[in-house]
């Protein structure tokens, strides 16, 4: 990769506050800088409060800026709701039931979310003709979700709901995906098959990816690029052969440096 | 007999509301209080309109559009201007008692004399009570089978996610203060009709006729969830007209016991407590076993 490459995402001197004008008023976000790449599969340490979820917020439009400007490509959309971002952008959270209507069945989620960043029309959902291409989609995760996709989604296992909640959010091949510690809340089993499963899907689809995690090693074993937030500032960057190079030891000596 | 014929009418021009407030209540999982004001608001329209001599079908339809129109309020005092969504009904349901006052010009307008949905020839060759029938199945059937249809587009569901998990519906680019206030316009709409249909039934529109309704359009919703159970999204929709003929019958047989009119609401917020309370009550009591083994059985245990 060479650095004139144009980025697929840029944030630039980005400062996110919360709690403005009150006593409480604090800077997460502190002139951060960062350049994503198309392909990129960048794996986001950081101790609690260093501001990887309001990383991920602020990318996704929940909040919004107080400086600095994101660009996608050529587009200047740092004023872009979150609903108009959702056509380039996809999330997974942490809790898998953030992820899913309960309510709702595993087909009909699916379908909601083929539908993302469109017009809801008056058109009818066609859920029948879309039923096969779904079975298939499911099937990939081999955790029993394509036996039960006329199931209402409140009676799936976590692990199902966010292997659900993974498909929903890659299914329309999102210019960017944003995985938000999504295997945390699973057991270690059930977390290392989903984790699989996104590597598997992440670099066979070519997904240019940002994965926030506590695990140093699957931030060492995933992806091309590892970045360290601290106190609102990206203070490490690797890639590629430097990251692969990379050892759970410097890592943590690293660690003992910025704290 | 006739008060039978009565009450399946009743229930069934009743049941418009039952299924309005089944959109924000059940499908937006939240409970809208302007529709205390948009019944009357709707009934208030609707008199007036035909007493100046509109076309009786065009005065209901009119009535529906201020029911929309006062949603709409709700709406955005609740998505833009972060109201919450119980207050936000208040105030709306409270402005409305003054805006119906405007429009009627008096407490109470009457229809003697003037043509109504129900003064057709057709209906009134009915045998007595079988006008309100036929209109409540005609309106009921339009609505019920235009909704299911609108449930299955895109639209709909977007509209139904929307209520069912906020943050995923956003996700994936619904634009929910959207879809809350189409739910609140559409209900709030088909409120308004509801009170122009059941104000040209009675003959008359009376400002506080709006009082106690929620309770009543919640009665049929939670008396057809009670009655039927497990249901799919379709099935509730027709359960909740059954549930408000039922209601009916229990509201015959308890003025059959001897309570007065006056009584109605008393009896109406009661049915409706015993109802919503019955989840608690069967745990507390057993009522499961008691139903199914028998109360032998369970007096051995």
């Amino acid at each position: 990769m060479t650095k004139t490459e144009t980025p697929l995402l840029s944030l630039t001197n980005i400062v996110t506050k919360v709690n403005v004008n009150t006593p409480n008023e604090v800077m997460i976000l502190r002139h951060l800088n960062l350049d994503i790449y198309a392909g990129d599969f960048i794996t986001v340490l950081g101790s609690n409060g260093a501001g990887k979820s309001t990383l991920f917020n602020t990318i996704s439009g929940e909040l919004p800026v107080n400086d600095g400007h994101i660009q996608l490509k050529d587009h200047d959309i740092t004023h872009l709701s979150v609903e108009k971002r959702t056509a380039f952008l996809a999330r997974v959270f942490q809790d898998p039931k953030m992820g899913t209507a309960p309510r709702m069945t595993v087909a009909e989620n699916l379908l909601l979310a083929s539908q993302r960043g469109k017009r809801r029309t008056l058109r009818l959902r066609r859920l029948k003709q879309s039923l096969p291409h779904f079975k298939a989609l499911t099937a990939t995760m081999n955790n029993g979700l394509s036996e039960r996709l006329s199931t209402a989604t409140e009676s799936l296992s976590g692990g199902q709901r966010q292997a659900l909640s993974f498909l929903m959010a890659t299914e329309q091949h999102p210019d960017l995906l944003l995985l938000d510690e999504h295997t945390a809340a699973l057991d270690p089993k059930t977390s290392a098959e989903l984790m699989t499963q996104t590597n598997q899907r992440v670099t066979q689809e070519k997904l240019t990816c940002l994965m926030i995690t506590h695990h140093l090693d699957d931030a060492l074993k995933y992806g091309n690029r590892l970045i360290v937030l601290d106190q609102g500032q990206i203070k490490y960057d690797v890639r590629g052969a430097e990251k692969a190079a990379l050892t759970k030891d410097k890592l943590l000596s690293f660690f003992d440096t910025i704290e | 007999m006739s008060m039978i014929v009565s009450s399946i009418g009743q229930g069934l021009l009743w049941a418009i509301l039952g299924i309005a407030l089944f959109l924000t209540f059940r499908i937006l999982d939240f409970p809208d209080m302007t529709v205390e004001g948009t019944f009357p608001l709707g009934a208030a329209t609707a008199v007036t309109a035909i007493a100046h001599g509109m076309n009786p079908y065009a005065a209901t339809l009119l009535a529906f559009v201020t029911g929309a129109a006062a949603g709409l309020i709700t709406g955005l005092l609740y998505t833009k201007g972060k109201i919450p969504i119980l207050l936000a009904g208040i105030l709306v349901m409270t402005a409305c008692l003054s805006v119906n006052l405007r429009i009627m010009g008096s407490a109470n307008v009457s229809l003697l004399g003037k043509q109504t949905i129900f003064s057709g020839h057709f209906l009134q060759s009915l045998p007595k009570y079988f006008d309100s029938v036929f209109i409540g199945l005609v309106v009921i059937l339009i609505v019920t089978v235009l909704l299911i249809l609108f449930l299955q587009t895109n639209l709909g569901q977007a509209f139904i996610v929307t209520g069912d998990n906020r943050i995923m519906a956003r996700s994936i680019g619904i634009n929910t203060d959207n879809m809350t206030m189409m739910g609140l316009m559409v209900s709030n709409g088909m409120i308004g009709m509801g009170g122009a249909l059941i104000a040209q039934n009675n003959g008359y529109a009376d400002v506080n006729m709006g009082i106690g309704i929620i309770v009543i359009a919640l009665a049929s919703i939670i008396i057809g969830e009670v009655v039927f159970g497990e249901l799919t999204l379709n099935q509730r929709l027709v359960a909740v007209t059954l549930g408000s003929i039922l209601y009916r019958f229990v509201l015959l047989i308890v003025l059959q016991l001897g309570f007065s009119t006056n009584d109605l609401n008393l009896l109406s917020a009661i049915i409706l407590a015993v109802c919503l309370m019955l989840p608690q009550l069967s745990k507390k009591l057993h009522l499961n076993q008691v139903l199914k083994k028998g109360v032998a059985k369970y007096d051995e245990n």
